[in-house]
């Protein structure tokens, strides 16, 4: 895989999470009051800071067929998972995620908690908020980033990706200063769950002990082979909803 | 202890699996299956994974989706 793929997917991957995790920071800090909730994102950054120097160097260390076997499983599993949803919203058997939504509902829960005071911290509720957060969408960063970056052996490039997208997100968060709804999210979920399944199933196989024909320049079929799949079972499943819709009212006509 | 190691392993079963555990043991299922015709009956199978995991993401949609309109 090239370095740009390995750059794209990482930053793309890590901005969608970047964005999740700005809403409910806003949501917390806008709301409550933002020391706390500064106190709450360090906690977590310096959580998955640790996450990462204890599990960064200890990938280098498991043998490369292993960790691709290991690495792709959980990958084509993570990205069925994304898959699945971004299918489910895309065909509309689930509600779009909406950023604006989210940070409403957020700061509805925000404004009715109680305000207390517990270990240093002024505000106990916008720093857990704020903590879970971002250490839930962070874990999700990491994993992404080590993962492609273990086994690419380019843990670097990976990392430079994954604090590029947080920075990028962070500054136009701090400029807008609200929830980045303009942000095609649905798409790029999507997008994001045919890489990590498209490169879960390359990693994997090869890690079971595969040849791919074309080696590397599989995946080439690969990624666009698991779009396409994934697209039609969306036209598949929007086509089946709506003939079911239709099918609802005529059925109450005729019963009337 | 226990309550924090349960919900320790409950957040990870989460993070990783999610909604639909099929998918997590076709992969598993699938992935073992390659091996075991690469290394015992060198049978170059890359083409079994790529099946499973389409057939895999096919049955789950078609459970999440099953009786509602």
């Amino acid at each position: 895989m090239s370095s740009l793929a390995l750059f794209l997917t990482v930053f793309i991957a890590c901005a969608v999470e970047a964005v999740e995790a700005l809403t409910i920071v806003l949501a917390a800090g806008l709301t409550r009051e933002w020391r706390s909730t500064f106190q709450g994102m360090a906690a977590a950054l310096a959580v998955l800071a640790v996450t990462v120097a204890v599990l960064g160097p200890a990938l280098t260390l498991v043998p490369l067929t292993a960790l691709r076997l290991v690495v792709g499983a959980l990958l084509a599993v993570f990205g069925l998972q994304w898959l699945r949803k971004a299918i489910l919203r895309a065909s509309g058997y689930q509600g779009l995620h909406d950023e604006e939504a989210i940070y409403a509902r957020q700061v509805a829960a925000a404004r009715t908690a109680t305000s207390e005071g517990r270990r240093g911290v002024r505000d106990w509720y916008a720093f857990t908020l704020s903590f879970k957060g971002v250490l839930l969408e962070g874990m999700e960063v990491v994993f992404i980033a080590l993962t492609f970056g273990a086994n690419q052996q380019n843990q670097g490039l990976a990392a430079v990706a994954a604090a590029a997208a947080v920075v990028v997100v962070a500054a136009v968060g701090i400029a807008v200063r609200a929830p980045l709804s303009r942000v095609p999210e649905n798409t790029l979920k999507f997008a994001v769950g045919v890489m990590l399944t498209s490169f879960g199933m390359f990693w994997g196989a090869e890690g079971a002990g595969v040849s791919w024909p074309g080696n590397d320049a599989a995946l080439l079929a690969i990624v666009p082979g698991t779009a396409l799949v994934a697209l039609g079972y969306t036209a598949l499943m929007r086509r089946a909803r709506a003939s079911a819709r239709a099918a609802v009212p005529a059925a109450g006509r005729s019963a009337a | 202890m226990t309550r924090w190691l349960r919900s320790f392993g409950a957040f990870w079963y989460d993070f990783v699996i999610g909604d639909d555990w099929r998918g997590a043991a076709v992969v598993a299922v699938a992935l073992a299956l390659t091996a075991v015709l690469v290394h015992a009956a060198s049978v170059n199978a890359w083409w079994l994974l790529p099946i499973a995991v389409i057939g895999a993401l096919g049955w789950s949609l078609r459970r999440a989706t099953s009786g509602k309109p």
